[in-house]
């Protein structure tokens, strides 16, 4: 046991701890959703899949001692998930905010349901990667405990960029959620193309379930996403449908959920409902000053939550 | 005429709606949490139906939890039939719970567990049922002023935290102590005062760190603040939320003790667990229980309208000592424990200073775990590092 005192240093290490700890499910579930709305549809059900992903995280890795079958579950969890949200979606004049909203619902509720028994029981954690074993700070080490489902998720990024850009598939994606009909003349399967991109995107956000229950915070309650599935569909708009983007923002809002406290423990006490809603504050700012009567936002997928006229 | 149509509802619509909404209200019991256990073997025939409604899960090694155990420990009693709802929320949803254990499980007695259910719901239900007796956790009736059919109890847990407080002063090698709490309200700041002054009655040095979530159930804040303490030295921390079950993983995970609040968590830290202040609502339960089998009510005053107490009075308890505990803290713990059984000194005593100088108690005063200033508490003791208007 340390009795080093980091003083004020801890704000900044704080806030980097919480970056690499807590922007996970955020960086997740908004990649998921930017792929979904890539295609033109909006889900907003992913609160109730990072939910349903946490859940089911947890409960396979406590019954199987696994924690990477827990991944794995979470992830068909989203699967299932984004399976029914995509038919539902897609029914003939259906819009899909309030099937969104549906989803929140029902995921949440299911999640709730089947997740009774796993409160009290604790179960094993995914390994971490220790980059901080250099340091003799016990501070330090313990902020650089990294989750490797969290460096897999900065992988993906840049790698659903370059899929966007520059492959068949990513082009067929943005042709569907761009212009419908020119992708309709192509001779595209919208319904499957959009089927696919919103299961896919919920995969994702099962995955971010995961880091929610098998590392940070690390344990299934049923407040334990306390709405990071919709601040992180929020941050899709606030990325510019850019995966890139999502990165940064995602890095943004995990940051700013430790600033509160790591404020307070060092005695700046003043003000903390303030700097905890920190970052809704700054999702305000930006989009007021990026918004412009003259246009629409840049980056935006032309036929975004458009209900689908008929079945292709 | 079209307007008349569109309107029209025939029988069989009706019947299929009513139907339906039967059936929901049916699924609803079915897959939420109402759970009946019967013992009903007592010969008088009808046994007594007592609801509880619970804010979180039953299983949440926390708030609810140990109200849940308390009811678990009733519904053994013979004649005694107990009907559970967790996860009620504190809004009309509360109301709605209440009646529906009125009306359809015929409960005559009601158990509210949580705070902010009295006022308004419970008064209104009260007010609704004049025959139905309800029991407030939150010691918040006023005599004339709310109806006769409703009681209050509570604790002073905070003698629990004052010897929680003892054995951290001495597990601390920093001196620093992490309070997490959720919202600066007076049973909140009553328990960070209590735990420093046991600290610092044995170890004069400490100081107590206090982080306030702003929320009661915040999981990931809850890491986050617990993760801030330990950055910052910090190396026994206790909390007051509604489920500290992340507080103490995380300090486990630290390699900080942890002292625990609500319900005995000491398999979630098995290294770092110190002890804790859990409530013991076993004891009550069945001390009303009883009451209500031999007939006695609130409406006649036979039943107390308000009951209070502490850990003489078994309304609290401290989890067993952890393996890190020292004997000579054991000893000391021990001793207080002792002295505040025997009601003989008080936790409150002059010469009290807040953590901006001020007296708050003066010199020889002294203020029984009763007095209805502490109920009041909008400051923090000295030794805190924190402070009440955010």
């Amino acid at each position: 046991m340390t009795t080093e005192v980091l003083g004020w240093w801890g704000v900044p290490l704080g806030i980097v701890a919480g970056t690499l700890r807590g922007s996970a499910p955020f960086l997740f579930v908004s990649l998921g959703e930017c792929l979904t709305e890539k295609s033109g549809k909006i889900n907003l059900g992913l609160e109730g899949t990072l939910l349903m992903g946490a859940m089911s995280a947890y409960a396979i890795s406590y019954l199987t001692g696994s924690p990477w079958l827990g991944v794995g579950a979470a992830g068909l969890a989203g699967l299932g998930f984004g399976l029914i949200h995509g038919i539902v979606a897609q029914r003939p004049r259906v819009n899909d905010v309030a099937v969104g909203i549906a989803m929140i619902i029902f995921g949440s509720g299911v999640a709730f349901f089947l997740g009774k028994p796993f409160i009290q029981p604790s179960a094993p954690q995914l390994p971490t990667l220790d980059f901080g074993a250099w340091s003799s700070l016990p501070a330090v080490e313990s902020a650089l405990k990294v989750s490797p489902l969290f460096l897999l998720g900065i992988a993906i990024a840049p790698l659903m960029q370059w899929f966007f850009r520059s492959t068949r598939w990513g082009l067929l994606i943005r042709a569907v959620g761009d212009s419908p009909d020119a992708a309709r003349a192509m001779g595209v399967s919208i319904y499957n193309v959009r089927l696919l991109s919103i299961m896919a995107g919920s995969f994702l956000a099962g995955i971010g379930g995961a880091s929610l229950s098998l590392f940070y915070p690390g344990s299934w309650t049923e407040r334990i996403s306390s709405g990071q599935g919709l601040m992180a569909v929020a941050l899709v708009i606030f990325a510019r449908w850019n995966p890139i983007q999502c990165l940064y923002a995602s890095l943004l809002f995990g940051g700013a959920q430790a600033i509160g406290p790591a404020l307070q423990s060092v005695g700046v006490d003043s003000y903390y409902y303030l700097f905890n809603a920190s970052p809704y504050i700054l999702t305000l700012l930006i989009m007021i000053l990026t918004c412009s009567p003259q246009r629409t936002l840049a980056g935006v997928p032309g036929a975004l939550g458009k209900p689908s006229e008929s079945r292709l | 005429m079209t307007h008349r149509q569109a309107f029209y509802l025939s029988r069989r619509q009706v019947m299929r709606g009513l139907l339906a909404a039967s059936a929901l209200g049916v699924a609803k019991f079915g897959a939420g949490c109402t759970s009946v256990n019967s013992n009903a073997t007592g010969g008088k025939g009808e046994p007594l139906t007592v609801g509880f409604i619970y804010v979180g899960p039953k299983d949440d090694y926390g708030y609810s939890q140990a109200h849940a155990l308390g009811a678990a420990a009733i519904a053994k009693i013979p004649g005694i039939r107990v009907v559970e709802e967790a996860n009620v929320a504190e809004t009309n949803a509360v109301q709605e719970t209440m009646r529906s254990m009125i009306n359809l499980d015929g409960a005559t007695v009601i158990f509210p567990t949580s705070f902010g259910y009295f006022d308004p719901h419970v008064l209104a239900v009260a007010k609704e049922f004049p025959k139905v007796q309800f029991f407030h956790a939150g010691g918040l009736y006023q005599e004339g002023v709310h109806p006769n059919n409703v009681g209050s109890y509570f604790g002073y847990i905070d003698e629990a935290q004052y010897i929680a407080g003892i054995v951290a002063g001495h597990a601390t090698q920093s001196n620093k102590l992490g309070f997490v709490a959720a919202k600066p309200i007076p049973q909140v700041l009553r328990n960070i005062n209590s735990f420093t002054l046991g600290a610092r009655s044995v170890n004069p040095t400490v100081k107590t760190q206090v982080i306030f979530t702003g929320e009661w159930s915040e999981p990931v804040k809850e890491a986050e603040t617990t993760n801030s303490m330990a950055d910052q030295g910090v190396d026994v921390v206790t909390c007051h939320v509604d489920s500290p079950k992340v507080i103490m993983e995380t300090a486990e995970k630290r390699g900080i003790y942890c002292s625990g609040y609500h319900a005995d968590q000491a398999s979630l830290a098995p290294k770092g667990y110190l002890t804790g202040a859990e409530w013991d609502w076993s004891s009550i339960y069945t001390q009303y229980a009883q009451e209500l089998l031999a007939d006695k009510t609130l409406m006649d005053d036979s039943i107390p309208h308000l009951l209070r107490g502490g850990l003489s009075s078994q309304f609290c308890k401290l989890s067993p000592y952890g393996a890190a505990v020292t004997a000579k803290a054991k000893a000391d713990a021990e001793a207080a424990k002792q002295r505040l059984l025997s009601n003989e000194v008080a936790i409150y005593k002059g010469e009290i200073k807040d953590n901006t100088g001020k007296v708050q108690i003066q010199a020889q005063q002294e203020m029984k775990q009763q007095a209805i200033e502490l109920e009041k508490m909008n400051w923090l003791v000295e030794g805190v590092d924190g402070k009440v208007t955010g």
